[in-house]
């Protein structure tokens, strides 16, 4: 069992903790890498260019939270709260933006709003390359983040407080003032501080549609893909972990004290109908859904037009990525392929992790220090993993330079950048389970491995496909934790996107983008129909 | 019992997943003789026809790209000086390559038939550390459509950009990432001389929409109508106008700046007889008319046909270039760029 424990946390040891270790350290570092103490901080300081795009990046982080956070409450309180028709409909329809890059709403956005854009007059005159773009980019990003957390915590309603309410009177905007929004409070917090987090540290959207406006993740891509100025891009990474790990670490603060909101005693929410609430919601459902809809549909539209917005005759040229700049083709099989290793390996990887975190007898502090690096990746930006992992992979005295620019690294990579919200996900299925179950075995004298395999893997078995189908289309959709590390033989889809939008073949980049979405669909559906038949078989237990 | 065949069914369903994950996973591609790791700032559109074209006559030589920017690839191979990836260049701008020539990055050598290349278009030691491609040029990507629509006059010179009518029409590369925007830059300098071409990009600087990462964006911004003119250059201006782009291509009349793409090998390399076939090649006149195909102006000058939407005249719009000059100083030009405009904060409406 040690063994088990010391080979994974090695694992997380080799390819989170040193990499991280020895970024601070290079940020101490001149370009001859000599120490010299805080001088680049220094540096990074008196440079106006790059110390005023701290505010920038906090601007639009806040400007894009006070927007969506509202925005996706009230979505789910219309999905929770009303009896709607075609509320899932409107739940698949709000989770869209999972499934595409964090650079296609920029590439959509310039169709719609830019100089030439369909919709441009709805800007006054306002450019859309810059603070504006970035910030509708991230409202669509960060929506269903903001949404599924919400959606979580309110359906933790205990009816009999809306009983109290109504049998008091209190009227509906009292009941939504004074029982559903403090019930919804933690996940309120909560989905603040995940959406604040995702704006600052996402490097896609800015980068399409940030103009010249600079951001902390678009500069940390130019110190050290423009200029190679590794040190630097250090100093900014250190600089952009800095709000990340706050808003991580009061996150976690929080979750912690939602536990016991709900009692056993509690009775589940089930709204009556209300014609004209129902109606107002289901108009908004409708502008909102629409909204996010035409993200997609324009990114389609623009992908198959000849020459946006002179001829619009429909063509498959843009499809032909093999005469376009990027990596062809090629680029999007090796995204799939990456796609399949890092949910096949990391939920293997993920899951006896968690099994080993949560079953494991005795070794507490190993296990202790096991949890905290399992939850350190999601205050870790892709971006800072990448360069990371530069530094450590590509010292030519570390004998695992070999991965360097492989499909290996890539692999490694994208497994830790999501390893939290699969380690999570693990370690909730496993709680689920009576540790009777170890009890009785070792008492049977089974040894644990085989518990793990007869027991523990088909109970947990539809988690363990939403681990699987989680690390699948964020493999798909990251750029910033691979835009460092790939090489010439593994460029990604995702990366082609963005070489695509950089030599100006935008049509192309949509194309690509909209290959990215259309095989997450795919794959989510095949996880829904995998995930039924396996629940039929494996799940049979629960049902009487 | 029946529960047992469902737990194997299942078992096998997930290890037949495994498998056809890895099994796609292991497919690996046929390995070819000799592999060459290339580094280039090839416009990303004619990397294939090149490759191509090389492996008709050397199909043994497989050629892996390294693509990206001028400022891009020259940063990259600066910071991997110490332990080179690249085993040839092969288009990249001069000026750029005569920086990595004092570090001693580049390997001399002597393709055969060099001396058939115009003089300017090679490195004048001999063995030469680099050889000459073709010239590219700068030029402006005027939207005929869009102007019509805003009563914009064309321009005709550089100067006439800095009109209060073009206020936030014009698009230019990043000089710091685009071998198009360093060779603007320079070439102003020059044209000008410092204080007064600093002084041009000052009032320029009024005028721009976007400054974009490759010089190629904001020629297809322009033809897109998105910024109705852009400082680009003569090849994607024609190949903008070919693909139906509503353009005029202006040479402004003052000159326009260019560089010249070119080859070398890097010190060092590993496949040394494959480098020097590649070297060899990349001056025959096969590798010239492919050059031609896109340029007007290739490295064997008498060899240089008419592109179709440039003129015929194309030598005579090049400005005097120094390309030493503009090497020399490169890193101080973008310092002194970066300090001046690079903390934009926000595209001028």
């Amino acid at each position: 069992m040690r063994l088990f424990i010391g080979v994974i946390g090695l694992y997380l040891v080799a390819a989170l903790a040193l990499p991280l270790g020895l970024m601070l350290a290079k940020s101490l570092q001149g370009s001859r890498d000599e120490f010299v103490g805080l001088a680049n901080y220094v540096r990074y300081f008196s440079t106006p260019a790059l110390s005023q795009s701290i505010g920038n990046s906090l601007g639009v982080s806040i400007l894009s939270t006070v927007i969506t956070v509202p925005l996706a409450f009230l979505y789910a309180d219309a999905l929770t709260r009303s009896r709607m028709p075609f509320r899932g409909f409107f739940k698949t329809v709000a989770l869209v933006p999972i499934l595409v890059p964090s650079l296609l709403p920029g590439l959509a956005l310039v169709y719609l709003f830019g100089n030439q854009g369909l919709l441009k007059a709805a800007l006054f005159g306002h450019s859309i390359y810059g603070p504006i773009g970035i910030v509708m980019a991230e409202v669509f990003t960060t929506f269903p983040h903001a949404l599924l957390i919400v959606l979580a915590a309110l359906a933790l309603a205990d009816a009999r407080l809306y009983e109290a309410a109504v049998a008091l009177r209190a009227s509906r905007p009292k009941i939504f003032w004074t029982v559903t929004l403090p019930g919804a409070r933690y996940g309120l917090i909560s989905a603040t501080f995940v959406v604040f987090t995702t704006v600052v540290t996402d490097f896609g959207a800015p980068k399409v549609i940030g103009g010249q406006y600079n951001v902390l993740a678009t500069d940390v891509y130019k110190q050290v893909i423009g200029q190679q100025n590794f040190q630097m891009g250090a100093v900014v990474s250190v600089i952009l972990l800095v709000p990340a790990v706050f808003a991580f670490m009061v996150d976690r603060a929080v979750r912690r004290r939602q536990v016991a909101l709900l009692s056993a005693r509690a009775v589940p929410y089930e709204p009556k109908p209300q014609p004209l609430f129902d109606l107002l919601m289901l108009a908004y459902c409708v502008v909102i859904g629409c909204a996010l809809l035409s993200i997609v549909a324009i990114s389609q539209f623009a992908a198959v037009v000849k020459f946006f917005p002179y001829n619009l005759a429909l063509t498959w040229a843009h499809y032909d990525f093999d005469q376009k700049g990027g990596g062809g083709w090629a680029s999007y099989y090796n995204s799939i392929r990456l796609a399949l290793l890092t949910s096949v390996v990391g939920t293997v990887v993920v899951f006896v992790g968690a099994y080993l975190v949560e079953k494991a007898r005795g070794f507490a502090l190993g296990r202790g220090i096991f949890h905290f690096l399992a939850m350190l990746p999601m205050a870790v930006p892709g971006l800072v993993l990448g360069l990371a992992y530069i530094f450590f992979f590509n010292a030519p005295a570390n004998p695992l330079n070999v991965l360097y620019r492989t499909m290996t690294i890539l692999v490694v990579n994208t497994i830790m950048h999501f390893y939290t919200v699969g380690h999570l996900t693990a370690l909730t299925a496993l709680r689920q389970m009576d540790p009777e179950f170890e009890t009785v075995s070792a008492s049977l004298k089974q040894p644990f491995y085989r518990t793990f395999w007869r027991v523990t893997v088909p109970v947990c078995l539809p988690s363990t496909l939403d681990i699987a189908i989680y690390m699948f289309v964020n493999a798909m959709t990251t750029v910033s934790g691979v835009v460092f590390i790939y090489g010439p033989k593994t460029e990604l889809a995702s990366i082609s996107v963005l070489n695509m939008d950089d030599t100006g073949e935008i049509a192309s980049a949509a194309a690509m983008a909209m290959m990215i979405f259309y095989t997450n669909v795919g794959a989510r559906m095949l996880h829904l129909i995998l995930a039924r038949a396996l629940e039929r078989r494996t799940q049979a237990w629960r049902r009487r | 019992m029946a529960e047992k065949t469902v737990r194997l069914g299942s078992l096998l369903a997930c290890a037949a997943i495994v498998a056809a994950a890895i099994g796609f996973a292991a497919t690996t591609v046929r390995a070819a003789k000799a592999t060459l790791t290339v580094y280039t700032a090839v416009e990303a559109d004619d990397l294939k026809k090149y490759a191509a074209r090389f492996n008709e006559d050397y199909p043994d030589i497989e050629i892996k790209w390294v693509r990206d920017s001028t400022g891009v690839i020259t940063a990259k191979l600066l910071a991997e000086k110490a332990n080179p990836q690249a085993d040839v260049i092969w288009g990249l701008a001069a000026t750029s390559l005569l920086v990595l020539k004092p570090e001693g990055m580049l390997m001399p050598y002597a393709p055969k038939g060099v001396e058939r290349l115009d003089a300017q278009f090679r490195d004048k030691d001999n063995p030469p550390t680099w050889v000459g491609m073709d010239a590219w040029v700068a030029a402006l990507c005027f939207n005929t459509v869009e102007a019509q629509k805003k009563n914009l006059p064309k321009p005709a010179s550089w100067k006439d950009l800095t009109k209060p009518v073009y206020k936030g029409a014009v698009v230019m590369p990043n000089p710091a990432s685009s071998g198009t925007g360093f060779l603007d830059v320079s070439s102003w300098l020059q044209l000008f001389g410092e204080t007064e071409g600093w002084k041009y990009m000052d009032a320029l600087h009024q005028n721009i929409g976007v400054y974009t990462h490759s010089g190629s964006k904001p020629c297809t911004m322009a033809g897109a109508g998105e910024y109705p003119l852009g400082v680009s250059f003569e090849f994607r201006a024609a190949r903008q106008k070919k693909q139906g782009a509503p353009i005029d291509i202006v040479f402004p009349s003052e000159g326009s700046g260019w560089d010249m793409e070119a080859t070398a090998i890097v010190k060092g390399t590993k496949n040394l007889e494959a480098a020097k076939t590649l070297v060899n090649w990349s001056v025959t006149d096969k590798a010239m008319k492919l050059y031609n195909e896109g340029y007007a102006v290739v490295a064997i000058s008498k060899m240089s046909q008419p592109v179709e939407h440039l003129p015929a005249n194309m030598l005579e719009h090049m400005a005097k270039n120094d390309f030493q000059w503009a090497a020399t100083n490169r890193a101080k030009i973008l310092a002194e760029w970066e300090k001046r405009y690079g903390a934009k904060s926000e595209p001028k409406k």
